[in-house]
């Protein structure tokens, strides 16, 4: 079977930093990673081939540099990448980014019919969880998101059984390829390239393809023509009026801190104390 | 009149990006909360944003709608009646067999064709598994825009909702707006919203719509549904007191001392994100942005500096106490008290101080 995951590079979180004048994040020397979500996704789509054969695309769209990405992805066991990267995609909400996707996972399919596409769950950078579903719909593919584990896959039948994280309990569904699946993230462990696949990886050209080349003949349906939604204004949150009261700890024990913390909170909060002696009470 | 007022000052930077709804799109009117009825049980989210969205149907002087989706029977129409005592003004509900259990193909049939039908101008949903799953869905459906995880949501003067949310990890915030498309969508994390006060027996209008779909037409099928033995992350967003620590801490050893804390309060415990990176205590027990965000009467932080994505996750405790070595750090910009000290040592003095106190009231009663 052919499987597609899609992969997003994101700026590595814990290394951004808000420059302190201006609010605006400082991009400079920030390092890239693939989307940590993505990976679990990229590892389950590796472990069905491993298990039933068959071939792994990697598929990003981004700017030119996103395919060290793809290189990494394919250096951890992917097959096939290919790199979705065109000006007009600039600015693209979760809407025109589904559609570019989907378009281009579309034209493959074309040559390769593709049974399942992967995709992380949400990324680090965004958080919206809205792309996924967003290729799902616009390809009628089955989805399933949050997975927990594929129980089972029959590619004669074209059926597929999975446990799907709901709110207080596991679903276990049952549904027809081709479907789209977001996996859940800590449901396996991603597993180290070998040697063979990161020599492979080094070698491997990676097409790159243009809004035409996968296919997309409307560019309006793109980037910031194609985004119903636009980011008005970037801030840093308003500090409260008042900072923090502050215990006074000069030369005193920790005890001693402790208590006055309790009379300090209690006597801003006058029903704090039985709140806590009722809830310690359970 | 507006014509006749010289050009506002603040409308140029707006004005060039906002296009003027198309006459379709101006039909568009109410607010609409999807009522999230899963397994008999309506998620406590729905009745946040029912509060919320009773404030952004008064500034748009429009109705405030519940969209009920469900097997028809008595949990349909408990969540029904209790849509109208939340303060929706009328209720949308789609009941049926096919819809007893959540699956993505049903419900957002049901959904797209309510909007379609009945034309809301916000619809709002629950950032839960199952909001994410639909709205994804539906918005895509209706190729209109869809905002994650607000925070915050204001209406403008030219009636447009202004969605905040946190942006580039949770380092800053950023105000999106869905321009020329309607409905404008939005979802909403579970304790982001205050639960609104239930008003018993309000009663509103009831709207009811067809599925018109057959088990045979549905692809997905769901064979079963295993209950998690705990529900303990449920409990931590609901908890009415929080212990939480961060890398402050040091080593993951020492995270015991944030747990036997909680454990003398009764509270539930958590952590900051990069703990749950490290792999210290489980991703169902990060607090803030991308994992749970808490509302209790008390909560203390120690040992955590108070990054934004934190920030938005905590600020709707009542009281937040936090520890921290650095008093510069952040987090004393929000906390109500704060103790300039090592969590290491302030951990255990706090600990035992509860514990003699509560022991001494429990005897006095």
């Amino acid at each position: 079977m052919h499987i597609v995951v899609c992969i997003k590079q994101v700026p590595d979180s814990a290394q951004i930093r808000v420059h302190p004048v201006t609010n605006t994040i400082m991009r400079q020397g920030v390092p890239t990673i693939i989307n940590p979500y993505d990976l679990f996704s990229l590892e389950e789509a590796l472990r069905l081939r491993d298990k039933f054969g068959g071939k792994v695309t990697v598929l990003t769209m981004g700017p030119p540099m996103a395919d060290t990405s793809l290189r990494k992805a394919l250096s951890m066991g992917a097959d096939a990448a290919v790199l979705l990267s065109d000006r007009c995609f600039a600015g693209s909400d979760t809407l025109a980014t589904s559609y570019a996707l989907a378009s281009a996972i579309a034209k493959i399919t074309e040559t390769e019919p593709v049974g399942m596409v992967f995709c992380g769950k949400q990324t680090i950078d965004g958080d919206t969880a809205q792309v996924g579903p967003g290729i799902a719909k616009r390809l009628e593919l089955n989805q399933l998101t949050y997975v927990e584990r594929i129980d089972a896959v029959d590619e004669t039948a074209r059926k597929i059984t999975v446990e799907r994280r709901a709110e207080g309990g596991v679903q276990v569904l049952s549904t027809s390829l081709p479907c789209l699946i977001t996996m859940l993230e800590g449901t396996n462990v991603v597993r180290r390239g070998t040697m063979e696949d990161m020599l492979r990886a080094a070698r491997t050209e990676i097409p790159m393809w243009s809004a035409a080349k996968a296919g997309i003949t409307d560019t309006a349906l793109c980037g910031l023509k194609g985004s119903p939604t636009v980011v008005k204004k970037v801030f840093a949150p308003p500090p409260r009026k008042e900072k923090a009261k502050q215990i006074d700890v000069t030369g005193k024990t920790a005890d001693d801190i402790a208590a006055a913390t309790l009379n300090a909170l209690f006597a801003a909060d006058a029903r704090l104390e039985e709140t806590l002696f009722r809830q310690a009470g359970h | 009149m507006t014509e006749a007022k010289p050009a506002p000052a603040a409308a140029p930077a707006r004005g060039k990006m906002k296009v003027e709804l198309s006459d379709h799109f101006k039909t568009y009117k109410d607010v609409w909360v999807f009522i999230e009825l899963e397994r008999g049980q309506v998620h406590p989210v729905s009745w946040e944003l029912l509060g919320e969205g009773r404030k952004l149907a008064n500034k748009l002087g429009v109705e405030l709608a519940g969209v009920v989706m469900g097997a028809p029977g008595d949990s349909a129409d408990a969540a029904v009646a209790g849509a109208y005592e939340y303060g929706a003004d009328l209720v949308y509900t789609i009941q049926d067999p096919l819809l007893a259990d959540y699956r993505n193909e049903p419900f957002a049939r049901g959904m797209t064709d309510l909007v379609n039908t009945y034309k809301p101008e916000i619809l709002l949903l629950g950032a839960t598994t199952l909001g994410r799953d639909l709205a994804g869905t539906v918005a895509t459906t209706l190729k209109t825009g869809l905002t994650a995880d607000c925070t915050e949501m204001a209406i403008d003067d030219d009636r447009s909702m202004g969605a905040t949310r946190p942006t580039f990890g949770g380092s800053l915030l950023c105000t999106i707006y869905t321009l020329n498309v309607r409905p404008q969508m939005a979802t909403i994390r579970p304790r982001v919203m205050s639960m609104p006060d239930r008003e018993a027996g309000r009663t509103g209008r009831l709207v009811v719509h067809s599925l018109g779909m057959q088990e045979d037409s549905i692809v997905t099928k769901i064979l079963n549904y295993i209950p998690d033995a705990s529900k303990e992350d449920a409990h931590l967003a609901y908890a009415d007191v929080v212990v939480a620590g961060g890398m402050g801490l040091g080593k993951p050893e020492n995270f015991k001392l944030v747990k036997e804390l909680a454990s003398v309060l009764g509270a539930e415990y958590g952590g900051s994100r990069p703990l749950v990176q490290k792999g210290w205590i489980e991703s169902a027990r990060q607090i803030g942005q991308t994992g749970k965000t808490i509302r209790p009467r008390l909560y203390i932080a120690a040992g955590i500096s108070g990054a934004i994505q934190h920030r938005v996750g905590v600020e709707g405790a009542d009281m937040i106490l936090a520890i921290n070595t650095d008093p510069n750090a952040p987090i004393f910009d929000f906390a109500h008290q704060g103790i300039v000290g090592d969590a290491l040592t302030v951990l255990p003095a706090l600990t035992e101080t509860f514990r003699r106190h509560l022991a001494q009231k429990r005897a006095a009663e």
